[in-house]
């Protein structure tokens, strides 16, 4: 008996790895695993302070449920392929507000024409000085803030598709 | 048209392929002699198919056809012709269709050479590569087709990564692909052996040559990517613990270890469940290795545009692979049972102790490797697995390796003492303590102490050939008609083990090396390792596909000039890459080696090395190889063995 469970061993040894691999190609997926990240320091802890022409920190708090943040740019291409699933997640009722980084008002305005508005609300990040306070290393950029304003997570490019379910969950939850 | 016609060629590949697997293995079942002589027959029509195929691909790459995605997207109209060629197994879908070729020619292979195997092994070897084949062509075929087509054809094609442009790397897939491939034979073969409940010497002298083979080709392909890394990429270094390279490591060292312990069931028919073990573990290392290249699980170099939708086929196909053929094991292996017995201090203990040792560092690759992913994705942890790790972990279980090589070969079968063996080799000892207690002049401690065994392993390798030809002891010319009369396979361990004694020789000398990065203008002169490196002039060049910026480096020593060194940067205009042209200048036993950086004000950034011994890592991998080659010469290892065999056994059975 002992023998044959030795035997089995390499079987079950395959199963677990196998089954790890597919949770992590899932995470792939959704966005929950990212081999190549670098962890935002942000997980975790409050907003920080910011003022926007369009909405603050304080706009955010004032919301009292999850709203989801992203930073995207008129002349970033990844944010075109992005952008039919912030509309998904706008059809889904999910809050996104958006941060336009480093983008002329009227170029934003241009983008949001032609591939849709999916934001509740808009902000204008010129200077690029609250993507430095965030640490965002780049466009797009999402992130979620839940009802006490704590970020609770964040995902660096476009957003795959396969995030759309999950979010709009977590956000009605 | 043509793209369609290597589209087409790929389906009947696949079709050849499910009749392969279904018929022979159906008649190995049923006994039925008539379904399990279709096998090599649909083998070669495979094989065939899928050559027409690529040959198309091919041919689409040359001709610049952009209508085809795969060619838009990886070659260009100024991209010189053999990277044309080479380019159409550099891309993800090319490549691919690369890996079922050799898969099909290996099908071909055993086909054509097996001929005197029984005819339900044969049936069953060939129906299990079929299956293996069946599924990576559906995965070519629905997944990654490379001759999808794009309309409209953009004008001009995207070019291939520059870093690829290299002949090196050209020539690096095709021999590291035969030898991930050529696993699938002994694994094939292992299959065959649980579904038919049975192992003997004769399956042992069979799997040899074809781990051999392929293991020749593993050791090949990837002594030339450490070689591409280490011209191409322009850092100096060899090998970076990099997940691609580790992924090219685990296959080789298990087949290493599986080339072993076939030994053993070839001479004694023991070690039988451990053998189809690590049979099945050496391909399924290949598998994974290709997955995890592909899936962008792993960081790396190497990554390919990767798809985690992609990722899920592969990984559902490795899970009924891997995952069906251990299961098999499970099931079947015990019925592979009892086996000859031996003492613990012979020469199966020893392989059984190289065994043992080998599967430990490929444990410690595996979790140094692994650890990263599922620290992440389980503790939610970023952690870095480094060079710290594994030279704190693998050199340690190296170096048992190192010091049992030379004497495993000296011991005899089934029963034996220690101390005749470790006599023998008592030159062998005095010699490498010498070489180590000289080195230390030169460099620190460890790098001595590896300089020592590399002394031990090459000089060792050679005990045992000069211990057969009684040298010495006997006149010379008898020894040297003796010499002649050995077979082979003996000259094939001892340069096998020699060449890896000379790849630890280079890796210790390369602790010697010496690099500057310095800043000089036209004209002057930079001393570093005993040689004057002198900047003599910059000039632009024109190439076929990028603008170069060429450094013309004279190196003299005490006034002789030795070298001149024209390191390149080459701008390439499609992809807007800059890359570096190392330039080396060998003498087997040393490397000088130059980089261009920018420039700045006139003057220019220069990165010098000397490489001591540098040229040896790579010299003991060829040696290596050359071993295996010359070990799967030998005539007993050849198509006629079972046969013989099958005789003396009968021979045997009368006797008693």
């Amino acid at each position: 008996m002992n023998r044959r469970l030795l035997l089995a061993a390499p079987f079950g040894v395959a199963l677990l790895g196998g089954g790890a691999f597919y949770a992590m190609l899932r995470g792939l997926q959704t966005g929950s695993f990212d081999p190549r990240g670098v962890p935002s320091q942000l997980i975790g802890k409050p907003l920080p302070e910011f003022q926007l022409p369009g909405f603050s920190r304080a706009d955010v708090l004032a919301q009292k449920r999850p709203v989801i943040i992203n930073f995207f740019a008129s002349w970033c291409v990844p944010c075109v392929d992005e952008a039919p699933t912030l509309m998904a997640l706008h059809q889904r009722g999910v809050p996104i507000w958006g941060i336009a980084y480093k983008d002329k008002p009227a170029a934003t305005q241009g983008f949001l024409a032609r591939h849709g508005n999916p934001f509740t609300n808009l902000a204008s990040d010129e200077p690029g000085l609250v993507a430095i306070d965030w640490g965002v290393t780049g466009v797009p950029e999402t992130y979620l803030i839940d009802a006490q304003g704590i970020v609770q997570w964040r995902f660096v490019g476009p957003l795959p598709d396969a995030a759309v379910d999950g979010l709009s969950k977590l956000v009605a939850s | 048209m043509i793209p369609e016609l290597g589209h087409f060629a790929l389906a009947l590949a696949i079709a050849f392929a499910l009749a392969q697997a279904v018929i022979p293995l159906w008649g190995a079942h049923r006994g039925d002699v008539r379904l399990m002589q279709a096998a090599p027959a649909l083998a070669l029509g495979q094989a065939l198919a899928l050559s027409v195929s690529f040959g198309c691909l091919i041919y689409a790459s040359v001709m610049d056809d952009f209508t085809v995605l795969n060619v838009a997207e990886n070659s260009h109209t100024l991209k010189p012709l053999l990277y044309k060629i080479t380019g159409a197994w550099g891309s993800h879908e090319g490549s691919i269709l690369f890996w079922c070729l050799i898969l099909g020619l290996c099908g071909a292979a055993v086909a054509l050479f097996s001929a005197p195997l029984p005819a339900s092994l044969r049936a069953r070897v060939l129906g299990v590569l079929a299956l293996s084949a069946f599924g990576f062509e559906l995965f070519t075929l629905i997944e990654s087709n490379p001759f999808a087509r794009i309309w409209p054809a953009p004008d001009n094609g995207r070019d291939m990564n520059p870093l690829l442009q290299d002949p090196g790397l050209a020539f690096h897939p095709p021999i590291l692909y035969s030898g991930y491939v050529g696993m699938a034979i002994p694994f094939a073969f292992a299959i065959a052996a649980l579904l038919e409940g049975r192992i003997d010497a004769a399956w042992g002298r069979w799997v040899r040559p074809w781990t051999l083979a392929a293991w020749c080709c593993l050791t090949g392909g990837i002594a030339l990517g450490s070689w591409w890394s280490y011209y191409v990429l322009g850092w100096g270094g060899f090998w970076f613990w990099d997940p691609v390279e580790n992924a090219s490591l685990l296959p080789w060292l298990t087949a290493t270890a599986l080339l072993h312990s076939a030994i053993v069931v070839e001479k004694r028919e023991a070690l039988k469940i451990w053998t189809v073990l690590l049979a099945i573990g050496a391909f399924a290392f290949s598998l994974s290795g290709t997955f995890l290249v592909r899936s962008g699980i792993l960081n790396s170099v190497h990554s390919f545009a990767n798809d985690p939708a992609r990722g899920v086929f592969i990984l559902g196909l490795l899970g009924l692979l891997i995952g069906g053929s251990l299961l098999l094991f499970a099931i079947r292996a015990p019925l592979l049972g009892a086996s000859g017995v031996f003492a613990a201090v012979s020469r199966e203990g020893a392989l059984v102790m190289n065994n043992i040792l080998l599967c430990s560092i490929t444990a410690v690759v595996l979790t140094g490797t692994m650890y990263p992913l599922f620290a992440d994705l389980l503790l939610s942890q970023k952690i870095s697995v480094g060079p710290p790790f594994y030279n704190a972990t693998v050199l340690p279980l190296a170096a048992p390796v190192f010091v049992a090589m030379a004497v495993g070969p000296l011991m005899s079968w089934k029963r034996t003492a220690l101390m005749p063996a470790l006599l023998k080799l008592w030159w062998v000892a005095l010699i490498a303590a010498i070489v180590g207690i000289v080195a230390t002049f030169g460099m620190n401690a460890l790098p001595a102490l590896f300089m020592a065994a590399a002394a031990w392993m090459i000089l060792g390798a050679f005990a045992d050939i000069i211990e057969r030809i009684r040298l010495f002891r006997i006149p010379l010319g008898s020894s040297l008609s003796r010499l002649v009369s050995l077979p082979l396979q003996a000259f094939g361990t001892t340069l096998g083990h020699a060449g890896l004694g000379v790849t630890v020789a280079g890796i210790a000398g390369m602790s010697m090396a010496v690099q500057e990065v310095v800043l000089v203008k036209p004209g002057a002169t930079v001393h570093l390792a005993g040689y004057d490196w002198t900047l003599q002039e910059l000039h632009d060049a024109a190439g076929p596909n990028y603008n170069a910026r060429v450094a013309t480096i004279a190196v003299r020593q005490d006034g002789r000039l030795i070298t001149t060194l024209a390191p390149e940067r080459r701008a390439f205009t499609t992809q807007t890459m800059t890359t570096t042209e190392a330039k080396i200048h060998t003498n087997l036993t040393r490397d000088l080696y130059a980089v261009l950086g920018e420039e700045r004000d006139g003057a220019a950034v220069l990165r010098l090395h000397d490489n001591t011994m540098a040229p040896l890592i790579w010299l003991g991998a060829l040696v290596m190889a050359a071993g295996g080659a010359c070990s799967l010469a030998d005539r007993r290892l050849r198509v006629a063995a079972p046969k013989r065999a099958a005789k003396s056994d009968a021979v045997l059975a009368g006797r008693t």
